[in-house]
């Protein structure tokens, strides 16, 4: 199946039915909280000091309930009210906007301490209209410039995406940097094709002194490898169902077998030899 | 759920709506009290990014005179309480946020404020 951002806009494509099945999928869920932790991560807020925080495109809260376990208050915008409305149903600490962050946020400057964002900004990559507020490069414009606005000097912004070929990546980076964002692409698991993450790493105001981390390397997570369970199972069948099969009547087998019914009493057992379980081999 | 917290940050975004824009004034507006917990750690990380005269405005807007009409420079606990009941225990349920400058309308259902703009006013 295609890209759910190629097939319609988010506030669409988010709807009731997908809203819900997209909460109470566990497979999801995992995924969402291992990104969100690792944003988290990215963002290297200070220790044992609650942050407000701006989740961008929340969702129905499943990252920022995560915020809440680690002590933060945070604020989530989204454009899709049936996610919202889920969002309202899991009774969330953090407030709730409904916003498209294409037009930009209105929020006053050096409000947050950091903001995060999973599986967002590709959607911000597709025209919906023609009208010209609707291009992908003036919608990631307006929407870069104003977080960069919103967030405090120094702090971070860390925006996990699916881009689909480097352009995307180049434009989206480039964008951010002329809003005045510093920092990087961070990219995990490279190598793999199903663990790969791109995190956008941004900064406020570096000072000199950040520096872009460095992506996690190694085909896959330990989690990875928990969660696709039965993939080595399947490995190990197929190795068995190619390797030729050998016979399990050989000759310790046979041995086994003759000395069983000799302490069986059994008469007539033919007496072992070198010749034993041997091959009878076609007579010239 | 619109709390005076967020309520505080917001200033319209309509396009060419660069002054006077803050703080948006509430209409028509029912409030629902939900106890929070109190941490005092983040209140005091907070209380530098809050517009104080705007803060007490709209407290008042909502019913709520608690607040001091100047920031107090000693901060001690049974203020601290006065906030955190002020910032993050009045929630807005229904109603609407107004520009004071451009009077857009920001209407708020079920708690949700509705933020989109129309393609015109995208700045």
């Amino acid at each position: 199946m295609s890209r759910p951002e190629l097939q319609a806009p988010p506030e669409i494509y988010y709807g009731d039915i997908e809203a819900k099945k997209y909460t109470q999928n566990t497979r999801i869920q995992q995924i969402q909280a291992d990104m969100t932790y690792r944003a988290l991560e990215l963002l290297n807020l200070p220790p044992d000091q609650p942050a407000f925080l701006l989740d961008i495109g929340c969702g129905s809260g499943l990252s920022g309930e995560i915020l809440e376990e680690e002590g933060h208050t945070w604020v989530g915008v989204d454009v899709a009210p049936s996610m919202l409305e889920v969002a309202l149903e899991r009774e969330l600490e953090g407030d709730l906007f409904l916003q498209d962050i294409g037009q930009g946020f209105g929020f006053r400057p050096g409000s947050f301490d950091g903001a995060i964002s999973v599986s967002v900004i590709q959607w911000l990559l597709n025209a919906e209209t023609s009208h010209p507020s609707s291009s992908p490069p003036r919608r990631l414009t307006r929407f870069f410039t104003t977080l960069h606005s919103a967030l405090r000097n120094p702090s971070r912004a860390v925006l996990q995406f699916y881009p689909t070929s480097d352009d995307q990546i180049q434009l989206i980076t480039s964008i951010a940097q002329k809003a005045g964002f510093g920092g990087g692409v961070v990219v995990d698991y490279p190598n793999s094709k199903k663990a790969k993450k791109v995190f956008l790493c941004l900064f406020v105001g570096s000072g000199g002194g950040q520096q872009v981390p460095k992506g996690l390397e190694g085909e896959e997570g330990e989690e990875a490898e928990d969660r696709a369970k039965f993939e080595r199972r399947r490995q190990r069948e197929k190795r068995r169902k190619d390797s030729k099969k050998k016979g399990i009547k050989d000759r310790d087998w046979i041995l086994r077998k003759k000395e069983l019914y000799r302490r069986r009493g059994k008469e007539d057992v033919p007496r072992d030899s070198h010749y034993t379980g041997r091959k009878r081999r076609p007579v010239f | 759920m619109v709390r005076l917290i967020t309520h505080n940050l917001l200033a319209c975004h309509v396009r060419g709506c660069n002054s006077n824009n803050f703080p948006l004034q509430f209409q028509d507006v029912q409030i629902g009290l939900r106890e929070a917990e109190f941490n005092p750690d983040f209140l005091r990380g907070f209380l530098p990014k809050i517009e104080w005269n705007a803060l007490v405005d709209s407290a008042r807007q909502l019913g709520d005179t608690s607040l001091p009409a100047e920031q107090p420079v000693m901060i001690d606990d049974d203020f601290l309480k006065t906030l955190h009941h002020v910032l993050l225990e009045i929630h807005v349920e229904e109603g609407a946020m107004v520009c004071p400058n451009c009077k857009h309308v920001y209407p708020i259902s079920n708690g949700i404020p509705n933020m989109l703009l129309a393609d015109h006013e995208i700045g």
